[in-house]
């Protein structure tokens, strides 16, 4: 699924094998990817699937321990500090001091990654025009709201022009017109150049905000492509069906040639059609009826990224941790 | 934790990398943060100087009242209380800041820049010495504001010595303080990137504090203390700084609480020397901790 990038154009971040063990759990387990430049790429996943430890490992904040990762051109083994300055990070949880201004924030962000003097000082005038800051300059911290924290944490990952900026979790804990804001800013950096790499466990910022998806589930790579890659894999539209007697539904349904895929879910039925679906659903109707079944619903929609990630990790991103091996409950509706 | 690019010494600066004044950044940045609390700055800085004037002047005016009737052995230079226990107040106040003075690696850990500062460049050696500098240069603060104050109720420092005397004894003062005060701020940044909460952080300082205060010659002296406790003593860090601040505020040769104090410049090297140890093992265990410790 994923596609090579174009011949003689080096991936910017090169992952092969990588593996991470706590005591006896495997917090990732052998995942391989690459990242092109100047895409933003998105691993998607519950929490505890493994997506922030293998952030950690690409920034250099956890030892690789198994595996390989190059970022932007160093191995993270052998030439960490390389890959430290040629990267930005926005952290999952607000990593500032309360207690220091705007733009002292900025300041030590430059300072610790050595930048001269005028040079800082000029970036960091960009910078808080970019996130629109510049009001703020002299704020403490602790005075922002949550949206103006992050865009400062985003202006802070920025500053030393870093190759790649890697955000994990970037939107989370904000309102929906925060996010939506923040999905701007970040789009612009992007567009600027900046490749992109972030965690999330929202559908939504992953569907997007993001050139291509890689979905992690107990720490392994389960499918990867771009959204419409993704979606296409369930097939072209999804029929949603109850019934009376749902079981002798499905050994009919089963044997129709349109119908790619059957799942249960508590009492309804999910088809995976490969052709238009209004075409297909009438077929379906007729066929119910012939046999004596009750049809009491129906629903058909396009595949959503909530679809492709409750069809392949068997779970619902918001009852993580206690789904069946199979999908029990799609949310209805989708985006 | 593997390498981080740190050279295997304590010399700075990761490989191919100018990164030499990584701990200038977060020198800088701490002192940001010390002169922004205003009430703190202004209660660290009030709290020696009201120790020195209600404990100070009530246990001298008891102590002096006492010895008053004692004959004190001819041309021996003869000092009251206060004088004495203002160097005890100048260590105490040395050790109480030092020892706190890594808390700010504990909220940072928690609730602040640890993670950005650990992924950036900047050696793990550098945030150690970073903080430990800034502690010092609060403990200079400290040190001279109590030597001033202290001078002004009445304490005998530098006495009869000339203005070029006194530079000396100042200097010398300082460059005690700040090998205590090193080696206080690595065990207390080692502490601190070791454990998990504010509370069990304070629970320790404090555990530390009483024996390593009250197990010196901070107010009384430490002659007639039970064999045990007097061996403690001698080898107490605060001992060996107290020491130097009374050679150099005093003088080498004085009367004070019915017992005669006498340092030979070998006594004072020997101090200085214990405090150097002290100090680079304390760094040491600092360094261990850094290059161990996980923060994600």
């Amino acid at each position: 699924m994923v596609q090579p990038g174009p011949a003689g154009d080096d991936p910017i971040i090169l992952v092969e094998n990588l593996e991470h063990t706590y005591g006896n759990f495997k917090a990732v387990d052998g995942i391989s990817f690459a990242v092109k430049r100047g895409e933003i790429f998105s691993f998607l996943g519950p929490n505890g699937a493994g997506k922030s430890t293998a952030i950690n490992i690409l920034i250099t904040l956890l030892t690789i321990q198994k595996g390989r990762a190059v970022v932007a051109g160093y191995d993270v083994a052998t030439e960490p500090q390389r890959v430290r300055e040629s990267i930005g990070i926005v952290f999952q949880d607000i990593t500032l001091d309360r207690d220091m201004t705007v733009w002292e924030q900025l300041e030590f962000h430059g300072r610790l990654y050595d930048m001269p003097v005028k040079d800082r000082r000029d970036r960091i005038e960009e910078l808080l025009k970019l996130v629109q800051l510049e009001a703020k300059r002299n704020e403490l911290t602790k005075r922002l709201s949550g949206g103006m924290k992050r865009r400062l944490e985003i202006a802070r990952g920025l500053m030393t022009r870093p190759t790649v900026l890697f955000l994990d979790e970037p939107t989370i804990g904000l309102d929906p017109q925060t996010r939506m804001r923040m999905w701007e800013y970040i789009k612009g950096v992007n567009r600027e150049g900046t490749t992109i790499f972030l965690t999330t466990h929202y559908m939504d910022e992953a569907d997007q905000l993001s050139d291509r998806i890689s979905i992690i589930d107990h720490g392994k790579i389960i499918i990867s492509g771009t959204s419409g890659e993704l979606k296409n894999t369930l097939g072209r539209d999804l029929i949603h069906l109850e019934t009376d007697n749902n079981e002798k539904a499905i050994t009919l349904l089963e044997h129709l040639p349109s119908v790619r895929e059957i799942t249960v879910r508590d009492t309804l039925i999910v088809l995976m059609v490969n052709e238009d679906g209004t075409r297909v659903l009438p077929g379906i109707i007729d066929t119910l009826r012939d046999a004596g079944i009750e049809i009491s619903s129906i629903n058909l929609k396009k595949p959503s990224m909530d679809d492709v990630f409750v069809f392949y990790t068997g779970k619902d991103i918001r009852d993580e941790g206690q789904g069946p091996a199979r999908p029990h409950f799609l949310r209805a509706g989708g985006k | 934790m593997k390498d981080r690019g740190l050279p295997a010494r304590i010399s700075c600066g990761p490989e191919g990398s100018n990164m030499q004044y990584g701990f200038v950044t977060i020198y800088w940045r701490d002192m940001i943060r010390f002169v922004r609390f205003k009430t703190l700055l202004i209660s660290s800085l009030l709290q020696p100087a009201l120790w020195l004037a209600f404990f100070g002047i009530a246990m001298a005016s008891n102590f002096d009242a006492m010895m008053a009737g004692m004959p004190v052995p001819a041309g021996i230079h003869s000092v009251g209380y206060l004088t004495f226990m203002a160097a005890g107040i100048i260590a105490m106040t040395t050790l109480f800041t030092s020892l706190f003075g890594g808390i700010v690696i504990l909220f940072d850990k928690n609730w602040g820049l640890m993670r950005e500062i650990l992924a950036s460049p900047v050696g793990r050696n550098h945030i150690i010495v970073g903080i430990a500098l800034s502690g010092v240069t609060k403990s200079f603060i400290q040190a001279l504001i109590i030597m001033g104050f202290g001078v002004l109720i009445g304490a005998a420092f530098f006495a009869g010595y000339a203005p070029l005397q006194i530079v000396i004894g100042i200097l010398g003062i300082l460059a005690f303080v700040a090998l205590f005060a090193l080696g206080f701020l690595f065990l207390s940044a080692a502490i601190a990137i070791s454990m998990e909460s504010p509370e069990g952080l304070q629970g320790v300082m404090t555990l530390l504090t009483m024996p390593i205060f009250f197990a010196s010659n901070a107010l009384y002296p430490i002659d007639s203390f039970p064999e045990i406790l007097r061996v403690i003593s001698l080898y107490n860090p605060m001992t060996m700084l107290i020491n130097g601040i009374r050679y150099f505020a005093i003088g080498p040769d004085f009367y004070a609480l019915g017992h005669h104090y006498a340092f030979t410049q070998m006594d004072i090297a020997l101090s200085f020397l214990g405090l150097v140890v002290f100090s680079v093992i304390m760094f040491v265990l600092a360094w261990w901790r850094f290059r161990k410790a996980v923060v994600t």
